[in-house]
């Protein structure tokens, strides 16, 4: 599900529960989903490599 | 100096020196209470006669020779999350309306064990969740310094009950900076475990993954000698550490990139007075930091909302709507999107470790902000304007993530007399070396920690 299917429907969703309140927090965290999507280490189905170890320059 | 200012340690060698007695040292406390609870609302609930009846037995068995210990007759607050029998666990929340607790939480049972005297449970954010302590069903709570401030959250009663010599000790919980927090805003040292060394039963939960139970104290010592009770094991007297020779990490990028003028100056300030005692100062990173609040969110949104979805449909008037609401945000993550964050932990586990190699700890600012005033919403840093929220969970939460032991310390003040704190991290597991390290920076920075 994309962010904005998911976000549209989430958003939907509370309003029918006269939870209105809920729309702006909903909406960060569509932007805080979309950053965790976002980053380098997730696995996915592509094949694509994922960087599970530390690089040099932390230590 | 009131008596209740002491440290625990200071109260303990007063009691066996005839001194003072803990009824004497618990009647101070109660008076105290009386005195100014009404102004700064850091007790729900006082236990007067209970705490007396256990400090007059405290001091019959040490008057017979029985001595439980450095705990043995010292008042202390409970935060009113944490069981303790036959008293109503209120989380601050209208939700829990009736609730007694049917028995002691093991934490509350080895304090017990230890001769600790119970003056009350403190005021909290509602169920934990929340950083300001505005959000609570019995009222806000005030920073006993400025009463227009928020001593910090969710542990905010706990730390203002000790700052304000209401008690001389406190145990909070912290699952995103709960004890860290209001520890740095009211000067105290306030001490987060390694993750599943001290245990959360009867502890009511946020995120069972993230949770932990910790003490808010004013001198590390004092930390250690609460941890070693709350730990089930007999004072630990670990090994000293000295300043010099120390090898520390600071943590710079995200970790300072966005702080108060007058705390980054209090940090720099701690940083050169540790290289010139002659530690080694090195500037270390954790590479996925601008990871750390997405992960954060997805896990104890989604933790804390399966906890609550029962009470969220049959009780949701009962909620602070704000409290509420946010519960309720976490009802509409996706499972994919939590197991993304656990993925997430997992890497910034690996890299805190990393930073950790050869390393005796970890050093940050604690709190991004001094105390923050009550009602705001936002805080502006330069051009940027952050959800009081963000800002002040910004440097703790990472150690709730990935399980490390983290403490904080007093570092200085504002001009205004507010406190700030620095926050030194060590390797999991190894909580007696942080606190070893934490005393020997405090012993640097503040070599009389009750005055």
């Amino acid at each position: 599900m994309t962010i904005k299917t998911w976000l549209d429907a989430a958003i939907q969703d509370a309003d029918r529960r006269n939870l209105a309140g809920l729309r702006p927090l909903l909406e960060a965290l569509a932007r805080s989903t979309s950053a965790l999507r976002s980053a380098d280490w997730n696995f996915d189905a592509t094949g694509e490599p994922t960087r599970t170890s530390t690089p040099p320059d932390a230590r | 100096m009131p008596a209740s200012a002491r440290t625990i340690a200071e109260l303990a060698r007063a009691i066996r020196s005839g001194e003072l007695t803990a009824e004497t040292a618990t009647t101070d406390c109660l008076e105290r209470i009386a005195e100014r609870n009404p102004a700064i609302n850091a007790y729900i609930t006082v236990l007067a006669d209970q705490a007396l009846a256990q400090a007059k037995q405290a001091d019959a068995e040490l008057k017979s020779g029985r001595d439980r210990g450095p705990l043995h007759g010292v008042p202390i607050s409970l935060k009113d999350i944490i069981d303790l029998d036959g008293v109503s666990t209120t989380a601050a929340s209208k939700v829990r309306h009736g609730h007694v607790a049917p028995h002691d939480a093991p934490v509350v049972a080895r304090l017990r064990e230890a001769g600790a005297v119970f003056l009350g449970k403190t005021n909290l954010h509602e169920f934990a969740f929340g950083t300001t302590n505005e959000d609570s069903a019995f009222g806000l709570v005030r920073h006993p310094l400025d009463p227009n401030r928020s001593p910090g959250g969710s542990s905010g009663g706990s730390a203002a009950s000790v700052l304000d010599g209401m008690a001389y000790a406190s145990i909070g919980t912290d699952t995103g900076g709960s004890v860290r927090i209001p520890s740095a805003a009211c000067g105290l040292v306030g001490l987060k475990p390694s993750l599943d060394e001290v245990p959360i039963g009867g502890v009511f939960p946020l995120s069972k993954t993230m949770d932990h139970v910790g003490p808010l104290c004013r001198s590390v010592e004092d930390a250690a000698i609460v941890h070693d009770v709350l730990c089930g094991r007999a004072p630990s007297n670990g090994s000293p550490r000295n300043v010099n020779g120390l090898r520390i990490g600071v943590l710079r990028g995200y970790f300072t990139t966005l702080l108060d003028p007058q705390v980054a100056a209090a940090f720099e300030t701690t940083c050169k007075a540790l290289t010139a005692a002659g530690a080694a100062l090195e500037e270390v990173q954790v590479p996925h930091a601008g990871d750390i609040a997405p992960i954060y969110l997805h896990i104890v949104l989604s933790e804390a909302a399966a906890l609550h979805a029962k009470t969220l449909d049959s009780h949701a008037e009962d909620y602070n709507p704000n409290v509420r609401l946010r519960l309720e945000m976490g009802r509409y993550i996706l499972a994919e999107d939590y197991l993304r964050a656990l993925r997430g932990r997992d890497v910034l586990i690996d890299e805190v470790d990393a930073t950790l190699v050869r390393r005796d700890a970890l050093l940050l600012p604690t709190l991004a902000v001094p105390a923050v005033k009550l009602g705001a919403l936002a805080v502006k840093i330069g051009s940027v304007e952050e959800p009081v929220r963000n800002i002040t969970l910004r440097l703790t939460q990472l150690f709730n993530i990935t399980g490390h032991p983290a403490i904080t310390i007093p570092c200085g003040a504002t001009t205004d007399g507010l406190p700030i704190g620095a926050q030194l991290a060590g390797g999991r597991n190894r909580t007696g070396d942080l606190l070893a390290v934490a005393a020997a920076v405090e012993s640097l920075l503040r070599p009389n920690p009750s005055r």
